[in-house]
């Protein structure tokens, strides 16, 4: 945690109210996100109990699985997420742009001009919390692989159609969430502690209701009475007024009204098979009604948790609708945009889910990919807003300050002199500027944009607050600097001891080839889900 | 465990280690495995072992690449071969971007280049892991020298393993492990789990590879090797090369009475001293105890340290004591308050107290160490704090003594805070844990306790 990210959290703990931590808004928001609040059933990982999810904030739309340990009925409820969920993240799959870009003939080595398709759009998922994104992961594990009735050997439990996809979907949307700075999926909890701080602990932030009351505390209360109303108010029955956002639920929850209703679930259609098999109509009958009561009183209960933490993720949104889009925020979609493509065309090229496992090289290319995503996640924040670089700045990794003197000077040992003028400015900064090391001057897009400018420390007076840097490049050719290419005495100017652009991460070897070191090639083919024997229904 | 026997002197029982490992190496027997890990304690003569396996090889008519993991650590390597291997041609591979210091052009054998073609022709061929990721090379290797190998990242050997056929790794099991910045839980268990350290992913690949590991440090004095291997290498011990005798730290200026004497002193007569501050809670860069560690430097230069041991006698001079700490602002700190006192800090305008943090003293070497303690202050105990090799670096950089400086209470700190990390299926627990051994370096070092006020 930062030196400024603490302040702010004594400054919240002070106010009683959540303090910002960013100008601007760091991710992506999509004009037609899908809002998913999953729950779980408790006693089983993963095992799902319902889901609350829609893109209209006036019409949730409610899954669930009466009696969750019943296989079948899982099935059931993945198959209807299937046919709520897939629609969505499909719509963006038409609508393409064409990239031009150039591809070296494998042969003749010459480039060629091709065209790649993009799609204009991409879907994006926001779940209440992180263990939102973790319970997602763990439906797309548990359902990728299964087969179904169009596979060559369905097996004995053939899975619906549909919902094998969805687990693809969800694999390849989990993923893609834990490249830092990413938005195809993100939680909303992950989304305020980013832009805001509160005066309570990482741990109680993960408490959507507690921390949303920091934002808004009732009239009389401080945030962190708020926050603990949000947490452990009560009603006369035992059960809290602001139900946990899931996906766990409360105990108190599952004791006292979700195990009752289960319960009469399972009575009525245990009597339901009675009376078929005892080939009585009339009291089938009965039991048909008494099940669709069950299952009603079901969805009734479950939407009375759900829809609490249903408003608070909504309110998120508007909470971050209300700070500036951060100037990054387009190229980093691009990004989504491009996995997205990139899954769609897998897909329809009709590869094979992804393994279960990485193998050796693919594990360490996510790994370049996602150490190269932060750095550059880090540098466009504190490019995008000047308080994530005031963090730099506090942290002696960055300096600001008024130009006070620009003096020529020139390299002339090569051939010709080459431009090395000396600038000057005043600060009161105090960054860790060793002399000869390496700062990097943050320029605008007006100023030549985000191409580097290199400098090195020439001379640091701490007592008098200047500090003197060589400039090394992007002053053109010549032997005077480009005209415009130099700050000037009374400009403020930002530079880095970090550099500005992301290196490229190392090649590494193809899967096939994977060396001795790291157990040669891996296996041909992704090995069948071994069938466990466990009881299904 | 024949090596361990008090009867064997320790320069025999080295002797039998090298011997044994440089076997395996240059003449490894048919269908011996293509790794061999030697697992070296601080100090132990792990670069003399490199460049004695670089010369035997070459002598054995191999060419060969070294990888080590940083620059610095490379510039040290191409110095050492260059003096101790004059027969041998060497080329330094280095990246367009920064070319190194003048210290290693002085020698005649050492060849610079950015492009690996300049240099293939020459015996060994020196440059650090991320270069050699880069490296397109048509006709590979056959031996490789891997050097601070438990440094190493497993992805990184991944990368360069296509470049040779047979290996020696290299390392010290004990020092920080490779990290990263962005999660890896998903990787957590598997053997080739990128972000694990290299000799770690190739031993669960390679498990007919038999680490061997050197028994003597030559760096730690008698006072210092029996803590650092009990709590540090407790399943592979270790022993100093020199006897409790063999090595003396001499004031020629009395003590003035103050605390900072008493715990100099203290650290010259047993080799440890703990200065210890009252409890607080502090920011990272606690000014009062940044200003302590300032100080006691201060007062080894002012007091005319005579260093002796078996290699001769020399003044403690600046260039010869370093400060460790666990982050950079307080390396950055540190360094300022020794300007002020009128320390020099600055390795280019001569001979500099270095100041820097565990990850960057990894490897070096000095007689005197003074240590601001990784949980001085703090209000709590994370696993970063608690990492067993960020400890075991620091405690194990001297040659004669090392001053801790904290705050008290790190001990009820330890109590407060066990560790609580999850335990990840298919990963091997390590023991010890950082816990544990934070503990019994705490329980040493309080026997020599002196309090500051």
């Amino acid at each position: 945690m930062s030196l400024l990210t603490t302040l702010a959290r004594l400054e919240a703990v002070r106010s009683g109210r959540a303090e910002p931590l960013a100008t601007v808004r760091h991710r992506h928001l999509s004009d037609r996100p899908m809002v998913v609040v999953p729950l779980t059933a408790a006693g089983e990982a993963g095992a799902p109990l319902a889901v609350m999810l829609g893109t209209d904030r006036d019409a949730p739309r409610l899954h669930l699985v009466p009696q969750p340990l019943n296989r079948t009925l899982r099935f059931d409820f993945l198959a209807e997420l299937a046919a709520d969920l897939l629609p969505y993240l499909e719509s963006f799959a038409e609508d393409v742009e064409q990239i031009e870009g150039s591809e070296k003939d494998p042969e003749t080595g010459e480039k060629t001009q091709v065209f790649r398709e993009l799609c204009a759009d991409a879907p994006q998922l926001i779940v209440p919390n992180g263990a939102g994104v973790r319970h997602l992961a763990l439906l797309g594990r548990s359902t990728r692989f299964r087969r179904t009735v169009e596979d060559d050997e369905p097996g004995p439990y053939p899975a619906p159609v549909r919902v094998p996809l969805l687990g693809r979907w969800l694999t390849h949307l989990t993923d893609r969430a834990q490249v830092p700075g990413t938005s195809l999926l993100l939680s909303m909890t992950g989304l305020l502690a980013r832009h805001w701080a509160t005066g309570q602990s990482h741990l109680e932030d993960q408490h959507l209701a507690a921390r949303l009351a920091w934002h808004a505390p009732p009239r009389g209360l401080t945030g962190a009475e708020a926050a603990e109303r949000a947490e452990s108010a009560r009603d006369d029955r035992g059960q809290l007024l602001h139900p946990p956002a899931g996906p766990a639920t409360d105990p108190r929850f599952d004791e006292f009204v979700l195990a009752p209703a289960i319960a009469r679930y399972d009575a009525a259609t245990a009597a339901l098979q009675h009376g078929v098999e005892q080939r009585d109509e009339a009291a089938a009958e009965r039991a048909r009604a008494a099940v669709r009561t069950a299952v009603e009183e079901l969805r009734e209960v479950l939407t009375a948790v759900l829809l609490p933490t249903w408003r608070d993720v909504w309110h998120g949104l508007d909470l971050l609708r209300t700070l500036p889009p951060a100037g990054h925020l387009a190229e980093r979609w691009t990004g989504d945009r491009w996995s997205y493509t990139g899954h769609r065309d897998r897909l329809a090229a009709g590869e094979p889910p992804q393994p279960r496992q990485d193998d050796a090289v693919t594990a360490a290319r996510k790994l370049a990919q996602r150490e190269r995503e932060q750095a550059r996640l880090d540098v466009q924040e504190a490019l995008d807003d000047p308080l994530a670089m005031a963090g730099h700045r506090l942290a002696g990794e960055a300096f600001s300050g008024v130009v006070t003197e620009v003096v020529p000077d020139y390299d002339t040992t090569g051939r010709s002199p080459k431009p090395r003028p000396l600038v000057t400015l005043r600060t009161a900064d105090r960054p860790h500027a060793d002399l000869g090391r390496e700062a990097h001057r943050v320029r605008s897009e007006a100023e030549g944009g985000p191409a580097a400018q290199k400098a090195e420390i020439a001379a640091v007076d701490p007592a008098g607050g200047t500090i003197t840097l060589r400039m090394l490049s992007g002053m053109g050719r010549k032997k005077e600097p480009e005209p415009g290419s130099l700050p000037e005495p009374g400009d403020l100017v930002t530079f880095t001891l970090f550099e500005l652009t992301v290196r490229q991460s190392a090649p590494l070897p193809e899967p096939d080839d994977t060396p001795w070191t790291h157990g040669g090639p891996p296996g041909a083919a992704p090995v069948p889900a071994p069938s466990v024997s466990e009881e299904w229904e | 465990m024949a090596e361990m026997s008090t009867e064997q002197a320790p320069g025999a029982a080295a002797d039998a280690a090298v011997a044994r490992i440089l076997a395996a190496t240059v003449h490894p027997p048919a269908g011996a495995p293509r790794g061999v890990v030697v697992d070296s304690p601080p100090g132990a003569g792990k670069s003399t072992l490199v460049v004695r396996a670089a010369r035997e090889l070459v002598g054995a008519g191999e060419r060969l690449m070294i990888v080590a993991q940083t620059n610095g650590q490379v510039d040290d390597l191409v110095g050492r071969l260059a003096e101790k291997a004059p027969e041998l041609t060497i080329g330094r591979l280095h990246a367009a971007d920064s070319r190194p210091g003048p210290e290693v052009l002085k020698h005649a054998n050492v060849t610079l280049s950015d492009k690996v073609a300049d240099l293939v022709e020459h015996d060994v061929v020196v440059s650090t892991s991320a270069k050699w990721q880069w490296v397109r090379a048509e006709a590979p290797w056959r031996h490789a020298i891997v050097d601070e190998a438990y440094q190493m990242r497993s992805d990184a050997l991944l990368a360069v393993a296509r470049l040779f056929e047979r290996a020696l790794f290299v390392g010290d099991p004990g020092q920080l492990d490779p990290f990263t910045v962005v999660g890896t839980e998903q990787w957590a268990g598997l053997s080739y789990d990128p972000s694990s350290s290299a000799v770690v992913t190739m031993l669960a690949h390679n498990p007919q590879i038999e680490p061997h590991r050197l028994p003597v440090s030559w760096r730690l004095p008698a006072s210092a090797a029996p803590l650092i291997s009990r709590a540090f290498y407790p399943y592979t011990p270790f022993r100093s090369g020199t006897g409790p005798d063999d090595r003396r730290l001499t004031a020629a200026v009395r003590p003035d009475g103050s605390a900072l004497d008493a715990a100099i002193d203290r650290a010259a007569e047993h080799g440890w001293a703990l200065l210890e501050l009252p409890a607080r809670h502090t920011v990272r860069t606690d000014p009062q105890a940044v200003a302590a560690v300032a100080a006691t430097v201060r007062r080894l230069l002012e007091r005319g340290l005579t260093a002796r041991s078996e290699q001769g006698e020399a003044p403690l001079t600046a260039d010869r004591i370093a400060v460790g700490t666990a982050h950079r602002d307080q390396a950055a700190a540190v360094r300022a308050a020794l300007l002020t006192a009128g320390v020099p800090v600055d390795q280019a305008a001569g001979p500099a107290v270095t100041v820097d943090t565990a990850n960057r003293l990894q490897g070096r070497e000095y007689d005197v160490t003074v240590v601001l303690h990784p949980l001085s202050g703090r209000p709590d105990a994370t696993a970063f704090h608690l990492e067993t090799g960020r400890l075991c670096v620091l405690a194990s950089r001297h040659r004669h003594a090392c001053i801790v400086v904290a705050r008290a209470g790190i001990g009820e700190l330890l109590d407060e805070h066990p560790s609580t990390e999850p335990v990840q299926l298919g990963v091997p627990v390590t023991f010890p844990d950082g816990w544990e051994a934070n503990h019994q370096v705490l329980d040493h070092l309080t026997e020599h306790r002196i309090r500051l006020r």
